[in-house]
């Protein structure tokens, strides 16, 4: 027989928070992924012009990382009483 | 064409504005109303100061010569932004746990709160910021220039480097007006704040709407700007990889260790959760910033003569189409750029040259200065405003040796790598227990004086500073350090060469002497209080016993925090421990306290050899670490309950001790009472009697008659006086008083009080120092009660203040809804022991001391401001007798001021 | 015979009224109102009779009636102390005690009494 089944919502929760820190710390290496990108590109030795391309290409990276920013820092700051326990593992 | 008189107006006007929204923002938020001070959008807009000059007029000159590459220079920052929880989380953790002022106090503090550090860091920052400041100066005065030039009627202006002089000159004096009005060195600058956050809005504001003008207006919106990019000279993009990426890190870099970045993202910082929002909100600042540079550039090199110079082209373009409106806030934009910069840039600075330089050399030249330092914030006050004018004069000089014609980007590049410098031992600080103070300050010497051999001296030019012979052969011939090519390397962008040699030769350095050397143990302490700074619970202590007066500390805290604030802090400690009155136990606890509270005016370093000068021998020993070390590792939790029950059994025995000691002391007193209310009876009574008796005498001649019933009148009188003192007593203790409340001035209270206290030995001299404009304050309570204490008050001081020549100052503050009032004099005070009585009946000190009154009065006072809601109390340490009376400023509530 | 009482005594209307009242019975009488120099003051008078307050500015009258008797010179003056405080906390030393408020009459009897005993004794 298996135990009354409860769905174990926080530690869900819980869970999906802490992933959201893994999130928030590793979004930096996609920034720099993103935008050292154009090195591979290579344009200085394409024939045809690239600086359009280019500007279009960085502000709608940097427009992907400020959203992607904004709602990170949305959830990590939500439910501020269960951050206390979480804040300790991650000290190193 | 715009006259330049009307140009300058337009600047006055705008710095005048900016005044006006300072003053009220300090004026908000000394009312206790922050609010919408301390927003996150504040504290992100306020971050713009990151956009200078540079930014505004710089980039799209960049962008013009080199195309996207000026890009990397906001790209680096967004990294980092975005990147928040990692990096900065902490860095604004540790700011707000340690109470750092500044990047340089931040360094000191870690490495066990070495002033030698300090120094270091504070010698980097001002010389990279020369270069800066000096790109601020250049802008304003190339703007200038070009309205100059573009006048018809040619007014003339003076030439750049008068212009130059006179930009520098107005913002020493506008940034200490700013900054330095008053010192609340370890609190923030609300007022500068705000102006800088409006600042961001005009500077957004304006680049914006001159893009907009450029794409709309001059090309024929986007498709237009498009095609005229694909047909300019920066068509192709010529991204060379190295360069890429150096600079990328190095904007990241600067925008951790620039000294003015420091200070509006950790010492200003408010909320950690600020952060949040910033860490978004600042990167779409910096994309809008960055938005309309590629186009600026591309209209202004299609549509502007050849030879213009691009980095002026956010100025030409509108002018060139007679746009003088549009013109006129571009200006603007450009202006409040470079003033926010310079102003928080100055004030960085000065802060860490004041704390870390003159403050220590001070205390150190004063022969035992250190333990009654006097007016310490004077000396802090004036050491700003002279650091603030001097780091401008160094731009300025910067300017004029460099001749005011290079690039403006290639100038703060300059100034870049040189901050990047403090990046390794910063990040080494707050991650790497292992990283110690002798490493920390020979990889930052190693990697400045690389940057000052390779970038900072060869960018006067060859024959500036450094020979050409010596750029193009070396030193003494030695070929292989030749300042732009070291060890051989050659060919790699002088930028690049430099950064890389001096970062590399840095880290090395530091990491490699922090691995061979040994920290001590107040270190060790500091490395373990900043990598763990997210561990909850006791950090180790920084002392492990107190043994220091209580009451000389709070005259050196005075000196340095100010006496209001020190009161408050000394007060409140008191308080936490469970005793009533200014003076707390000094447990290390509180000691530890208080040295966190100086740091926060004067710097970690400064702030520890204070306090070593009181409590010797009591500095961490490494036993002690250890021992904290291993528990706070294992059984932090555990520990920190223990920490927290024993405080509370110890509190409780100092609260028991102490009401052990009065009910002792009451006790000894209930006697004393008795003994001395037949004493005070019995002294008129013997007058009488015996007077009566003679005047029985019939032969008693009739001027004696005459004269003896009038001491008989005089001490019946007494007498009648003592009964009543004695009824109101009893009164007042039973709180069965009827309360007269009514409205009045409270200036006017104090004259009475000191009209009516005259007649107490009016043959004395006796001076009032009085602030008069502060004592008009209304006040809503029974005011002849409060007369009588002030009454009381002043004519104790009359009687028993034995200085030759007896002052007494009273001082007046007002804070929220309670009044204060200080009666200090200069006479030689209450002993400490005796402090704790004299509120007690019949607590005359000594018998030495009768001077007519009962020895009621006090004990009157005290039940009389228990009446109105207050206290008064024995205020230690103003060097001579001091009380405080505190009352609400109204009646708190009707059933307590009339129950 | 020069009868000289000093009085010690910082209440001055107390003071005046025992003068007044020791001087119509023929005392010379000296006064001084301080408790801090009181030894130097009875050493250069060379009183008969001293009368003494307990409760005195800088020094108490107890701790001058100590320092009396154990000074070889002094140990055998005649002493009045007047107290304020009630009777039964009559120092040692006092060769009578006397408590405040007191009749005038009393005042005089006793400093006659002391001072005829003093005489005797020397």
């Amino acid at each position: 027989m298996r135990s009354p089944r409860q769905p174990p919502f926080l530690a869900r929760k819980t869970y999906r928070r802490r992933r959201m820190m893994d999130a928030a710390r590793l979004l930096p290496l996609l920034g720099i992924f993103l935008f050292l990108l154009p090195i591979l590109w290579q344009p200085r030795l394409t024939p045809e012009p690239d600086t359009v391309h280019g500007v279009v290409y960085l502000f709608g990276a940097w427009t992907v990382l400020v959203i992607a920013a904004r709602v990170l820092a949305r959830i990590v700051m939500t439910e501020p009483d269960e951050g206390g326990p979480d804040d300790r593992d991650e000290a190193g | 064409m715009i006259p330049f008189n009307i140009l300058v107006a337009v600047c006055l006007i705008y710095v005048i504005l900016l005044f006006v929204i300072a003053f009220a923002a300090e004026r908000r938020a000394r009312l206790g109303r922050v609010g919408w001070l301390r927003s996150p959008m504040v504290y992100t807009l306020s971050l713009s100061i990151y956009c200078t000059a540079w930014t505004f007029y710089g980039a799209v000159g960049y962008a013009a010569r080199s195309g996207l590459e000026f890009a990397t220079i906001y790209l680096g920052p967004t990294i980092v932004f975005i990147g928040w929880w990692v990096v900065l989380r902490k860095l604004v953790r540790i700011g707000r746990a340690q109470r750092v002022t500044s990047i340089a106090d931040l360094i000191s503090s870690r490495f066990g709160k070495s002033n030698l550090l300090g120094v270091v860091v504070t010698v980097i920052a001002v010389v990279a910021a020369t270069p800066y400041i000096a790109l601020q100066l250049q802008s304003v005065t190339l703007s200038f220039g070009v309205f100059a030039s573009g006048a018809p009627e040619g007014w003339a202006l003076p030439e750049g480097n008068g212009t130059a002089l006179w930009v520098a000159g107005g913002l020493a004096v506008f940034t200490i007006l700013f900054g330095t009005r008053n010192l609340d060195a370890n609190e923030r600058h609300h007022g500068v704040v705000m102006a800088i956050a409006v600042e961001a809005v005009v500077k957004l504001l304006a680049l914006l709407i001159v893009g907009v003008y450029a794409v709309w207006g001059v090309a024929d919106g986007i498709g237009d700007v498009a095609a005229r990019i694909a047909a300019s000279p920066i068509a192709d993009w010529p991204l060379q990889p190295g360069r890429w990426i150096g600079l990328t890190f190095l904007a990241g870099a600067a925008v951790l260790t620039l000294p003015r970045m420091f200070q509006v993202m950790v010492v200003e910082n408010a909320d950690e959760r600020h952060l949040a929002t910033a860490s978004w909100a600042f990167p779409l600042y910096l994309m809008l910033m960055s938005l309309f540079v590629v186009p600026i550039a591309v209209i202004g090199l299609s549509v502007l003569p050849e030879g213009s110079n691009p980095d002026l082209f956010v100025l030409t373009l509108p002018l060139a189409a007679g746009q003088e409106k549009l013109a006129t806030l571009a200006f603007l934009g450009g202006f409040s750029s470079a003033t926010s910069m310079v102003i928080v840039a100055a004030i960085a600075l000065a802060t860490m040259v004041s704390n870390h330089v003159v403050t220590p050399l001070w205390l150190s030249l004063r022969q035992g200065g250190a333990r009654a330092p006097g007016d310490v914030r004077g000396l802090v006050l004036m050491s700003r405003r002279l650091s603030i004018a001097g780091i401008l004069a160094l731009g300025y000089a910067y300017y004029s040796l460099s001749g005011g014609s290079a690039a403006l980007a290639a100038i703060g590049l300059i100034s870049f790598a040189g901050v990047a410098q403090i990046l390794p031992v910063m990040l080494g600080g707050i991650f790497w227990r292992g990283a110690t103070g002798r490493g920390a300050a020979l990889g930052l010497t190693v990697g400045f004086v690389v940057w000052i051999y390779t970038l900072y001296l060869p960018s006067f030019g060859p024959g500036g500073l450094l020979s050409g012979a010596l750029l193009d052969r070396g030193p003494f011939g030695f070929g292989w350090l030749r300042p732009q090519a070291l060890f051989g390397i050659e060919g790699l962008d002088p930028l690049l060469h430099a950064v890389f040699w001096s970062l590399s030769l840095n880290t090395f350095t530091f990491v490699f002497v922090s691995l061979l050397s040994f920290p001590n143990p107040l270190e060790r302490m500091q490395g373990l209080a900043f990598v763990n700074v997210y561990d909850h619970g006791p950090g180790p202590r920084g002392w492990s016993r107190g043994g220091a007066e209580a009451e000389d500390l709070l005259i050196m805290a005075q000196g340095i925090l100010g006496a209001a604030e020190a009161q408050e802090f000394f007060q409140a400690e008191a308080a936490a421990q469970g005793k009533a009155d200014f003076l707390p136990e000094t447990t290390p606890d509180f000691i530890d306290k208080l040295e966190r509270r100086l740091a926060g005016a004067v710097g970690a370093a400064t702030a520890h050899a204070m306090i070593a000068q009181f409590a010797v021998g009591a500095a961490v020993s490494a036993q002690d670490l250890m021992a904290v070390a291993s528990e706070a590792q294992q059984i932090l939790e555990y520990s920190a309950q223990l920490e927290a029950k024993s405080e509370e059994v110890a509190r409780t025995a100092r609260q028991l001790s102490e009401a052990n000691e009065k009910l002792r002391d009451l006790s000894v007193q209930k006697d004393a009472f008795l003994s001395q209310i037949s004493h005070e009876l019995r002294t008129p009574m013997t007058s009488i009697r015996a007077f009566s008796e003679i005047l029985m005498d019939p032969d008693l001649p009739g001027e004696m008659q005459q004269k003896y019933a009038e001491i008989i009148h005089e001490e019946t009188i007494r007498l009648t006086r003592l009964l009543d003192d004695l009824l109101d007593l009893s009164v007042l203790e039973n709180r069965k008083v009827q309360l007269n409340i009514k409205v009045a001035n409270l200036h006017d209270l104090l004259d009475r009080a000191v009209q009516a206290a005259s007649n107490t030995r009016p043959e004395r001299t006796f001076t009032y120092h009085r602030d008069l404009p502060t004592e008009h304050i209304p006040i809503i309570t029974d005011t002849d009660r409060l007369v009588q204490v002030f009454i009381n008050l002043i004519s104790n001081a009359r009687k028993y203040c034995d200085a030759e020549r007896p002052e007494l100052t009273i001082l007046v503050r007002k804070r929220g809804g309670r009044i204060t009032v200080d009666f200090i004099d200069n006479g030689s005070g209450i002993p400490k022991t005796a402090q704790r009585l004299i509120f007690e009946k019949f607590a005359r000190l000594t018998d030495t001391q009768r001077a007519g009154g009962a020895g009621l009065g006090l004990a009157i006072c005290r039940e009389i401001m228990v009446n109105l809601g207050g206290t008064i109390s024995y205020l230690p340490g103003q060097g001579g007798a001091a009380f405080r009376v505190a009352l609400p400023s109204r009646p708190e509530s009707r059933k307590e001021a009339e129950g | 015979m020069g009868r000289q009482v000093l009085l010690i005594e910082d209440e001055p209307h107390i003071a005046e009224a025992i003068r007044y009242v020791l001087a119509r019975d023929g005392w010379e009488v000296r006064h001084h109102g301080d408790g801090g120099d009181a030894m130097e003051v009875i050493r250069q008078v060379g009183p008969d009779v001293l009368v003494l307050d307990v409760m005195l500015p800088g020094r108490s009258g107890y701790e001058i009636l100590q320092d009396l008797r154990r000074d070889p010179a002094l140990a055998a003056l005649p002493v009045l102390v007047l107290t304020a405080r009630g009777v039964q906390h009559g120092p040692e030393g006092a060769t009578r005690v006397m408590a405040k408020p007191f009749a005038n009459a009393d005042v005089v009897s006793a400093v006659n009494a002391i001072a005829g005993r003093g005489e005797a004794a020397e």
